[in-house]
This record gives structure tokens, sequence and C-alpha cells, in this order.
């Protein structure tokens, strides 16, 4: 049987939405006051979906502390209480909390091995969240 | 073409249980299953949401009569789960592990036949805590 394993997390991050191949007068018009000069911050909260057979061993997908360790080592540790614009990622790519779930999505894609990476879900406020399922439709 | 409508219905049980594989050895278990593994159980108030889908019906605008999911999920599921020990007194978690995963395919196998012709089960969701849960859609 297949099913859908669904865990939270919640990290904190500062970003400023800046392109610097724009005019700041462009900058202020297109991001308004997310372009503001010293950046501004939020409690993002990741959504990881894993999917896979329930082992009959254990009556798991996976077990919850691999994902656990894999998503507090490769995307806790590396964004939490961080200024995503210092980020080498995003370097030349604006901290857009969009390019930050496709970025959560190849890491952890690459790190986790227990079982199919579904889809991450960015929360950046209550009213705002953002997915992304590697470029397919999301399982609803 | 169907007009499928998908109808999502809420329910909380609370109940006990224990993460325990005879076939594997004490340490085994305790380091597949960790605390979940502690000898006389724990519990959790779970969240189960149930979705359905199916086409509206012509004479009473309804995809199913709430009232009828309402009972269904009284007698399939909270009678049979709230406050209760999983492990010791659901019949099918005599020989499976009562995982959210399993609870989630549990659910699904005793509510999906009941539900009225031309409704269908579309999702289980269990809850086990806000911070994580299980989807199963019937997928073998």
């Amino acid at each position: 049987m297949k099913a859908y394993l669904n865990r939270r997390y919640l990290f904190s991050a500062s970003h400023r939405l800046h392109n610097d191949r724009f005019a700041d007068d462009a900058n202020r018009e297109l991001y308004g006051k997310c372009n503001n000069p010293y950046g501004h911050g939020h409690n993002y909260t990741l959504e990881v979906s894993v999917s896979g057979q329930v082992d009959r061993q254990t009556g798991m997908v996976c077990n919850l502390v691999d994902l656990d360790e894999c998503v507090g080592r490769s995307i806790l540790e590396r964004y939490d209480h961080q200024n995503l614009n210092c980020m080498p990622e995003f370097r030349d790519k604006v901290p857009t909390t969009e390019n930050l779930c496709i970025h959560v999505f190849e890491i952890l894609q690459r790190e986790f091995r227990h079982a199919h990476l579904e889809r991450v879900k960015l929360d950046e406020t209550l009213m705002n969240s953002f997915e992304y399922a590697g470029g397919t439709e999301p399982r609803r | 073409m169907s007009k499928y409508v998908y109808l999502s219905r809420k329910v909380e049980f609370s109940a006990s249980h224990v993460y325990h594989n005879p076939a594997f050895t004490p340490e085994e278990n305790r380091r597949v299953f960790g605390k979940c593994n502690n000898p006389n159980g724990h519990g959790h108030n779970y969240t189960l949401e149930v979705t359905v889908k199916g086409e509206i019906d012509g004479d009473t605008g309804f995809v199913l009569d709430l009232k009828d999911l309402k009972d269904i999920l009284n007698r399939e599921v909270m009678d049979v789960f709230d406050h209760r020990h999983l492990n010791k007194e659901v019949p099918e978690f005599a020989s499976e592990i009562p995982t959210t995963e399993n609870i989630a395919i549990s659910i699904w196998n005793r509510v999906a036949p009941k539900l009225n012709h031309g409704t269908h089960m579309h999702r289980v969701r269990v809850y086990e805590t806000p911070d994580l849960f299980v989807d199963y859609y019937g997928e073998p």
C-alpha cells in the first residue's frame, strides 16, 4: 500500500527582494515593501511530503528519525536565522519564496534517500504559501 | 464530462498505541521505533479528515448527506478508535503496527465500502500531531 507522509518544520530567515538588473525605481515598483533596503524576515513553515510503500515490518513509509535528521541537517541548519540574500544560491537569484521552495526541493531530492520526495510546501505567512513538486502536478 | 466536487469532514479521536514488532529483537525494536516502543504505550489526539468525491445530486444539491457521512464516521471510526488502545482493541492492529500510515489505510478500508453508490472515497488524511500527518488514496 502506498501512503504519503507529511511533516512540518519551522525556520526563520530574512530576505530582500531586489534584482540588480532592474533600476531602483523598477525594483520598488515591482517588489514594493519587500524591496526595503535592509530586508525583513519571516517565520517559514516548511511542509515536506514523501511517499512510498508502507513497510510491512515497520508499518512506516520511512523512519521519521531519518527524515528529521535529513531536513534538520540539510535545510534547517542551512537556512534558519540566516539572511537568504547572503547565501551562495541567491547570489544571482532573487530569494523569493518560490525560488526558496525550489531550492529546498532540490536539496531534499539529493539528500533524502529513504522515500520518494513528492512535494515541498513553504508558508511564508499565514496568507501566502508556495508548493513545488519537481515540476509535476502535486497530488491533491 | 463528470463534475466531481470534493467534500471533506474532520473528526477527532484520542487513542493510545505502542510500536513493537515481535519478529524483531528488543534491541531492534528500540532502535527502529525509539520512544514509540516504550512498553506501556503512549497516546495522541488524532484528527481524521476524510475527503469524498461525487457529482452533485440535482434534487438535493448535495454530494452526499453530511449526516450520513457523520454516522458512518461515528460507527466505523469513532466507536472503534476513540479512547481505545489500538494494539489491544482494534482487531487489525493485533497483527499490524498501528503507525499513522496503517491507521490511515485501516480507516479507508472501514469507511470506503460504506459510502453510498455514486460517492467515492478520495483521500484519508490522519494527523497524529499538527506537524505530522499521513495521506492515503487507496493506492496499492
